[in-house]
């Protein structure tokens, strides 16, 4: 009996939840973003060299959106491009003000970005903080030619003097909400929701 | 109901690090060391790039407190926190002019009013660590204390097994941490009653799930390690073959007072790991040893620079270890005194 009102109560959280979180997105608007983002990535002449291409996303959703990116690229030239994923954990500038200290997943990347066109690629832009802490991690891997940025979703909530060159969706949204980001294969879904 | 359609909030539960200090493994749980584990393979990549050096701790002071000689453990420290920007100082302590407990006291109390975020101790007495974190407010890491404990080297030890069976395929990467390292039977080699490489290694093979072996003459073998959950052994030969990882120690020439074997010549006989007796083992066998060895004695050159040694890995895995544990330790520090 015990079990069962345990069990209960969990429900009754669920279903607050259900109720506080909105979709803002769901799979086949993603679906439709991803080869706008591409459009606009290819209308850049700058970029027009492809082979100089490497799109380097931050961990933990801007990688998996890197990689889907790569694959559209790829459908529509192709072309290879070099993808990496970027862990910007030890970059953060919140190192003293946080209340947790959080396990570092790692970077991966298997090429030097000296030279090279990089597109960093987010799922969401925000203060620009995580920006800012990309673009000191990314020097660190060599001097890249050009650095733009891509991000599927972005918001008003701008804290750093950060702009994004080429945007999936313009969100207006009170800035005190949250907004989530799922996306295949490393989540079991590609949704965007808003709490 | 519409329960099945509520979104997860978050897909896997956010570990975090609570601990301001790394004293010992024998406190840490499963949960704990894989966190320091998987820390120190992030930051294993930040050495191989051409900045060698992340931000992380910019800002941030170490101190190196050392009652006893060591070079490459805090050389590996060193290279650590510079790696992670933090600054260094060195305090040296003249070994004769220590009297135990309270000029550690003095001295813990003096480095402090200079505004440090960690200190990493060596210390002959065991539990001088634990003392040491009691008395100040900064971070504390244990460096090797006495024959009790050297939680850094232990974890390094378990990186280093973790990393060559996961790239083998015979480890899986994920999974339930008290259950990473089962299947795996380990063999500590030596005199393990003054060994807290022995100690470390014991309590972080265990937590993990994996079979140890202890295995040495048995005045060098307090039977009370059978609590810890471990098996005991006097034939080296007999365990070799049954082993996935041997860890050679070194025989402590400073630490061993009376006669506690009758010859260096029989030790190296009966539990040397020579070439010879390299061919009983599996050919997968894992080779490590804490350094610095004493060749012809523990080991023979021939297998400390053969295929099956991972003897350098180890060294490099230190590096990567002690920056997670710095990161850790001084993150979560600064986190819980700010929630003061």
């Amino acid at each position: 009996m015990g079990f069962l009102r345990s069990r209960n109560c969990i429900f009754a959280v669920l279903v607050v939840l259900s109720r506080v979180m909105q979709t803002l997105l769901n799979a086949a608007e993603i679906e439709f973003l991803l080869p706008k983002l591409v459009d606009q990535l290819l209308a850049d002449t700058r970029l027009a060299d492809l082979s100089a291409l490497a799109l380097v996303g931050i961990k933990s959703r801007g990688d998996t959106l890197a990689h889907r990116l790569a694959a559209e690229l790829q459908k529509r030239t192709g072309k290879t491009v070099d993808v990496g994923g970027l862990d910007i954990t030890m970059y953060r500038d919140d190192f003293n003000e946080r209340a947790a200290i959080t396990i570092p997943q790692g970077t991966d990347m298997n090429f030097r970005l000296d030279g090279r066109n990089v597109v960093l690629v987010d799922d969401v832009l925000e203060t620009g903080r995580s920006v800012r802490a990309a673009l000191d991690a990314l020097v660190d891997f060599g001097r890249p030619n050009i650095i733009r940025l891509l991000v599927l979703i972005e918001r008003s909530k701008r804290e750093y003097p950060i702009a994004a060159d080429f945007v999936g969706m313009t969100l207006e949204i009170s800035n005190d909400r949250k907004v989530l980001v799922r996306l295949k294969p490393g989540d079991t879904e590609d949704v965007v929701y808003a709490s | 109901m519409p329960v099945e359609t509520a979104p997860p909030l978050q897909s896997k539960p956010a570990r975090v690090w609570t601990r301001p200090h790394l004293l010992d493994l024998e406190s840490l749980s499963a949960e704990e060391i894989v966190m320091a584990l998987d820390t120190a393979r992030a930051l294993k990549e930040v050495s191989t790039r051409s900045i060698k050096k992340v931000p992380a701790l910019r800002g941030k002071v170490m101190v190196n407190l050392f009652f006893e000689d060591s070079t490459r453990t805090k050389t590996s420290f060193n290279l650590a926190a510079q790696r992670m920007s933090a600054d260094i100082v060195d305090f040296s302590v003249s070994t004769s002019s220590v009297s135990k407990g309270e000029t550690l006291r003095d001295t813990a109390r003096n480095i402090e009013a200079m505004g440090i975020d960690v200190i990493v101790i060596r210390h002959r007495v065991s539990g001088a660590p634990h003392l040491l974190s009691r008395i100040v407010k900064c971070s504390v890491i244990n460096a090797g204390d006495g024959s009790h404990e050297h939680p850094t080297q232990g974890l390094l030890d378990v990186f280093t097994i973790r990393d060559h069976f996961t790239r083998t395929g015979r480890l899986k990467q994920t999974g339930d941490a008290s259950k990473l390292f089962a299947g795996m039977r380990v063999a500590i080699v030596g005199d393990i009653a003054n060994s807290r490489v022995a100690r470390s290694n014991v309590w972080a093979l265990t937590k993990l799930g994996a079979q140890v072996t202890l295995v040495g003459p048995a005045t060098l073998i307090p039977g009370d390690f059978r609590k810890l959950g471990v098996e005991i052994a006097h034939d080296f030969d007999a365990v070799l073959p049954r082993v996935d990882v041997v860890n050679m120690l070194r025989v402590q020439f400073e630490r061993i007072t009376s006669s506690m074997f009758p010859s260096l010549r029989e030790y190296s006989h009966l539990f040397g790991l020579t070439a010879q007796r390299l061919k009983l083992a599996s050919k997968e066998l894992l080779v490590l040893h804490p350094g610095p060895m004493n060749r012809g004695l523990e080991i023979t050159t021939d297998v400390a620079d053969g295929d099956n040694s991972a003897i350098l890995q180890q060294v490099a895995n230190g590096l990567a270890v002690r920056m997670a544990v710095l990161y850790l330790c001084v993150g979560a520090n600064g986190a819980a005194q700010r929630s003061v």
